[in-house]
């Protein structure tokens, strides 16, 4: 309230501040310590997958890369933003800090300044307009690819909580695990799958080798994949569908030709027929298991479970949440609830030695 | 810090603002405006795409009386309103009951007309998804109807009791705002489900 | 109190038998009682939200943890997502805004006072039957269960083959009592600042907190019924044998979607936007400048309630919709940044050249400016639907919101309890005590929810209970869950403030803070008819006009 004619003239001079106060200098250094920490986060995108790799940056097929890339793009641009407004407030923080002994003179009061407004209105919607523009191209890229004639078909229907994968053109119904060729860029072999789901709804994500697309009951999707390196390539059910949501793991398999074409030879037999295991074949049988599953070339033909007819080529069971190993099998047909609590199959409460002969009869089918 | 005396410069132009009732059922109004859009968006959306069952062709007969019957209400609450604003209680009584009896001929028609789906043509809310969305979009209407003809026989009751007068204009003319929206959805469902759906 | 207030008989100075008290409580139709009622039944909503998310840290700390098991950890999720944003976050912005916008516009009190009474208790007692479902939810299956469907109750989940008992019903009528309740208030706020304010108090003069509640409750209006709506059709479909969203039946499950997100999205913005309220009260006041643009500021504020109605299917990139509707959600969704983001630049406008008080209100503001920026930043990422196919559904979008909900709104009401608190209890919050709360939340937040985004871009999915080793993702989670410790010890630093505070808090006074607006003209806490004489003002900062009478705001307008 003292200096009244230096308020009348609301265009003083701002005199320089210096950051004397033990609170601003925190700020400032915490507000510098979140911009490291920001930048590292942004900035650690790991090259190639040093773990069992989910990583979205290193992506192995073209619907992947075609995000990644112009992800980079979109992270650069809104990277000078951050630096910019970052810049601004950390200045201004920084800078118009008040000193106790100017208590009680006012700074100039500004209302505003139209131009200002207009620049950092008209920027902004530059910066978006590219922004889209840069976009639409990939989703146009993506979404509206035609399937080319060689591409490989696989209709992928998602049950609680299990992935069923039928290779119409091949005649091969298999579970959880999916193979797919890899592709060539000369010669592209993708893979187009089909997404249908069988009850609540799902989602297919394998980070390295797609974005992922959501398998909605009575919506059918369709994505595609072309990988350009053989290898086993991790994903998971990204959309809730239920107790079991995080045990629905993905394993693809990218096979090279060779190694896809015997794949798909072995799941084209009938089921491995073993005089050995008659005994747990009768077990399958005479219990409700068949009412739920297949094996093909017996009677077996329950399509609620999955597809046991090469039940062994598969690394894991209960969609990957446990691998495919003597103990877990018999713990899982003893028990499901032991791994997979909330899974839809029961208890089948078989006596010791008729879960040895299943277990035994199962132990064949590869 | 400083402690500031709380006498403020005393000059005021005239100052006039919308009274709060109107703008209290406007709000509201907008409100339901936006749910029965959800329930008009489901019923577009699913029509010719129910798998089994009646059609709407098969069972649907257009209510033209009962649809007048409503509408025309609108005119009676409207005159009755203005008639309340010049005090001609008596007047406004009448015209009320008449809007109320219209409402409650309406009511009957849709009591009606779902009488004869479900008995003589075996389309309940269960049947498919033509019979899930048109009970719940008509039987949305109609319990806004049903709501306001309650409030309608309360200001009747105060009628009958002798507290209506010019006084009340104000609260008359925002239940008369409500039923004017009835009336606006009305014509927005028929046309939806009785021209557009067949 | 002043010595020179204006008794008013039946209310004593004296102590009142507790019961008395109570029935006050409990009867009032005052805007202040009830705006302290939603605080404070929010902040206890806050706190058991908040033990859902620890139950949720703690399942994650490592892979293959087995402190809860499955069926738990699903209901804890879907019930710290309930509770937080029902429950917490809309009542407690609805309590500041039923306690300040009246005093705001120079108002006795609300338009409708018994509507407002009417309004909490039905939000309330949606919160209480919420809850009631860990005791009745699965009917006659056994013990009870809570909803475990996830806040949004995706269709055909939600449905009655998938969700068997009631724990999906107390989900859904719990929303639906209280979406009415939240409707109600809306109306009430409306209704207040169009027909209420005080002689001279044009529309261009009020202040930015009353302009901005009036266009949150706006999009109350359109945004709670589509849920409403969507609701009903499910109690139809589970109760009535409906088929809305049966896809047995020819229903779609994508219908839900559309519905819920046609509410969720415009809901973020309601939350957000009160908060922009607090930050444009807040940040002036302690840059001792106007705010920078008031004009553009409503503008961008109308403009983001319009534009939020456009975006809602960003949610649903993933879904299958074809290119256009996926390019079209994408501009609409990078559009809304633009409104945003100059309001950034006006906050950051309206400190420049100022003389910033580093005080703890102020505090929370900055960091709720840094960090919000972020927080719209990584939203544009997510706006780009093809980087969004691979973010969506991961911890990188948990990430995202939490660090607007968290690092945006919270912060902001948190600068709004240190900042309001003076006025509606007579005493300041410690500021000591404040600094810590601040320091230890800031360090806890970013330690949480910075990392979090990792764990998203390296393929974690969410809502999952466990993960399987050798992804990379333990570490990071470890880190997440001991940020999500300090954050707690903040808040319990918080509550021992407000607590403390109350009893031993220093006097405030009128005006505290030196402020402009109408609420720092009356008595800490203000008298039940708020204004001795119905104030009559002639620019925005009426208070501002009477401190510099030789150079006032009336004359610049």
């Amino acid at each position: 309230m003292a200096c009244i004619s230096e308020m009348k003239d609301r265009r003083r001079e701002m005199s320089m501040l210096q950051l004397k106060s033990p609170t601003s200098r925190f700020l400032a250094l915490t507000m510098f310590l979140q911009f490291v920490s920001v930048m590292a986060v942004w900035a650690s995108e790991p090259e190639g997958s040093s773990f069992n790799g989910t990583n979205i940056f290193d992506p192995a097929s073209t619907p992947a890369k075609s995000i990644a890339d112009p992800s980079v793009f979109v992270l650069a641009i809104t990277g000078i933003i951050f630096v910019v407004v970052f810049a601004l407030l950390v200045y201004s923080v920084v800078k118009f800090r008040g000193r106790a002994i100017e208590a009680g003179r006012e700074p100039a009061q500004v209302y505003g300044s139209t131009q200002i407004e207009l620049a950092w209105t008209i920027i902004p919607i530059l910066i978006v307009v590219v922004l889209f523009l840069a976009t639409a191209r990939v989703i146009h890229a993506i979404e509206d690819v035609p399937e080319p004639a060689g591409a490989v078909d696989v209709i992928a229907v998602r049950h609680q909580y299990w992935w069923e994968f039928r290779y119409p053109k091949l005649g091969v119904v298999t579970a959880n695990e999916l193979h797919i060729p890899v592709s060539d860029p000369d010669h592209p072999t993708p893979t187009f799958l089909q997404l249908l789901s069988a009850d609540t709804d799902h989602s297919f994500w394998v980070p390295e080798l797609a974005g992922k697309t959501d398998l909605i009951p009575n919506h059918p999707n369709r994505m595609w994949m072309d990988p350009q390196r053989t290898g086993v390539f991790l994903g998971q059910c990204a959309q809730y569908c239920g107790t079991q949501h995080a045990k629905m793991l993905l394993r693809v398999s990218v096979d090279g030709p060779e190694d896809f074409a015997a794949w798909v030879r072995a799941q084209q037999r009938p089921a491995v027929e073993d005089v050995g295991v008659i005994e747990g074949m009768r077990v399958f049988e005479s219990n409700a298991c068949m009412n739920c599953h297949a094996v093909g070339g017996t009677s077996a033909d329950g399509r609620f479970g999955p597809d046991l007819t090469h039940l062994m080529s598969r690394a894991t069971i209960a969609a990957g949440a446990a691998k495919n190993t003597h103990d877990n099998l018999r713990l899982w047909v003893q028990n499901p609830s032991a791994i997979k609590p909330g899974s839809l199959m029961p208890a089948m409460k078989l006596s010791d030695a008729d879960l040895d002969a299943v277990v035994n009869y199962m132990e064949t089918l590869r | 810090m400083s402690a500031v005396t709380t006498s403020f410069p005393n000059t005021a132009a005239a100052w006039d603002l919308p009274s709060c009732g109107r703008v209290a059922m406007a709000g509201l109004i907008i409100a339901e405006s936006a749910i029965f859009t959800i329930f008009v968006v489901a019923y577009l959306f699913y029509l010719g795409k129910s798998i089994t069952g009646p059609t709407p062709r098969e069972v649907l007969e257009t209510p033209i009386f009962y649809t007048i019957c409503l509408l025309s209400s609108s005119f009676t609450i409207h005159f009755a309103s203005k008639s309340l604003e010049r005090d001609s209680t008596r007047l406004f009584l009448a015209l009320w009951l008449l809007t109320i009896a219209l409402g409650g001929l309406f009511l009957y028609g849709t009591a009606q007309e779902w009488h004869r789906l479900i008995c003589d043509r075996g389309l309940t809310i269960s049947t498919n998804l033509f019979g899930t969305t048109y009970y719940s979009l008509v039987g949305l209407h109609a319990f806004h109807v049903t709501a306001g003809l309650l409030m309608l026989s309360v200001a009747a009751i105060f009628g009958f009791a002798g507290r209506m007068g010019a006084s009340q204009s104000g609260r008359i003319a925002v239940l008369s705002m409500y039923w004017h929206f009835v009336d606006a959805v009305w014509v927005v469902v028929f046309t939806v489900v009785y021209v557009l759906g067949r | 109190m002043s010595s020179n207030a204006i008794t008013i008989p039946g209310t004593q100075m004296g102590a009142r038998p507790w019961v008395d008290e109570l029935h006050q409580w409990l009867t009032t139709v005052d805007h202040k009682r009830l705006g302290i009622l939603y605080i404070v039944s929010a902040l206890l909503f806050l706190v058991v939200g908040g033990v859902e998310a620890f139950i949720i840290r703690i399942q994650l700390i490592h892979s293959h943890n087995t402190f809860v098991s499955p069926e738990v950890f699903n209901r804890m999720f879907t019930m710290h997502g309930t509770t937080m944003i029902f429950f917490v976050a809309m009542p407690i912005l609805f309590g500041f805004a039923n306690y300040l916008v009246p005093l705001m516009i120079g108002a006795r009190d609300m338009a409708f006072p018994r509507l407002n009474a009417f309004s909490f208790w039905l939000s309330f007692l949606g919160g209480l039957l919420l809850y009631f479902s860990f005791i009745g939810g699965s009917g006659l299956y056994g013990a009870g269960s809570a909803p475990d469907v996830g806040w949004w109750s995706y269709a055909p989940l939600g449905a009655r083959a998938f969700s068997p008992g009631h724990s999906s019903d107390y989900w859904t009528l719990a929303l639906l009592v209280s979406g009415f309740g939240s409707i109600g208030t809306a109306i009430n706020i409306i209704a207040t600042i169009l027909c209420l304010r005080c002689p001279g108090m044009r529309l261009n003069r009020m202040p930015l907190f009353a302009w901005l509640n009036l266009v949150m409750a706006g999009m109350v209006l359109l945004a709670i019924a589509p849920l409403s709506a969507a609701q009903i059709m499910l109690l139809i479909d589970r109760y009535l044998g409906g088929h809305f969203f049966d896809t047995q039946a020819g229903g779609s499950a994508v219908l839900w979607m559309h519905f819920f997100w046609v509410f969720g999205h415009p809901e973020v913005y309601v939350l957000i936007i009160p908060c922009f309220a607090f930050m444009s009260e807040i940040i002036p006041v302690f840059s001792r400048k106007p705010i920078f643009g008031y004009p553009v500021m409503v503008a961008a504020t109308v403009c983001i309630a319009f534009v939020s109605m456009s975006v809602w299917a960003h949610h649903m990139f993933t879904i299958g919709m074809n290119s256009y509707a996926n390019s079209f959600f994408t501009l609409t969704t990078m559009a809304v940044g633009v409104p945003t983001g100059i309001k950034i630049f006006n906050w950051i406008g309206t400190m420049w050249g100022g003389r910033i008080q580093f005080k703890t209100p102020m505090m929370f503001s900055i960091a709720f400016l840094f960090q919000f920026l972020i927080a719209g930043l990584t939203g544009i990422m997510m706006a780009a639907s093809p980087f969004d196919w691979q973010l969506s559904l991961s911890y990188f979008v948990v990430a995202h919101f939490h660090y607007v909900i968290v690092g945006g709104i919270l912060f902001a009401l948190f600068g709004a309890f240190y900042y309001w608190y003076p006025k509606m209890t007579g005493r300041m919050l410690s500021e000591r005590l404040g600094k810590w709360h601040f320091w230890l939340f800031l360090i806890g937040f970013h330690l949480t929810f910075d990392v979090m985004h990792i764990p998203g871009i390296l393929g974690m999915p969410r809502r999952i209970y466990t993960y399987e080793p050798g992804r990379g993702w333990d570490s990071l989670n470890f880190i997440i869950t001991i940020g999500a410790f300090i954050q707690g010890i903040a808040i319990l630093v918080f509550v021992a403030n407000l607590i403390i505070s109350y009893f031993k808090g220093a006097q405030a006074g009128n005006d505290p803070w030196d402020a402009w607006t109408l609420e720092w003209s009356i008595s800490s806490p203000p008298r039940a008819y708020n204004f001795a004489t119905v104030p009559i003002v002639a620019s925005r900062r009426p208070l501002w006009d009477l401190k510099h009478p030789e150079d006032p705001d009336s004359r610049y307008e």
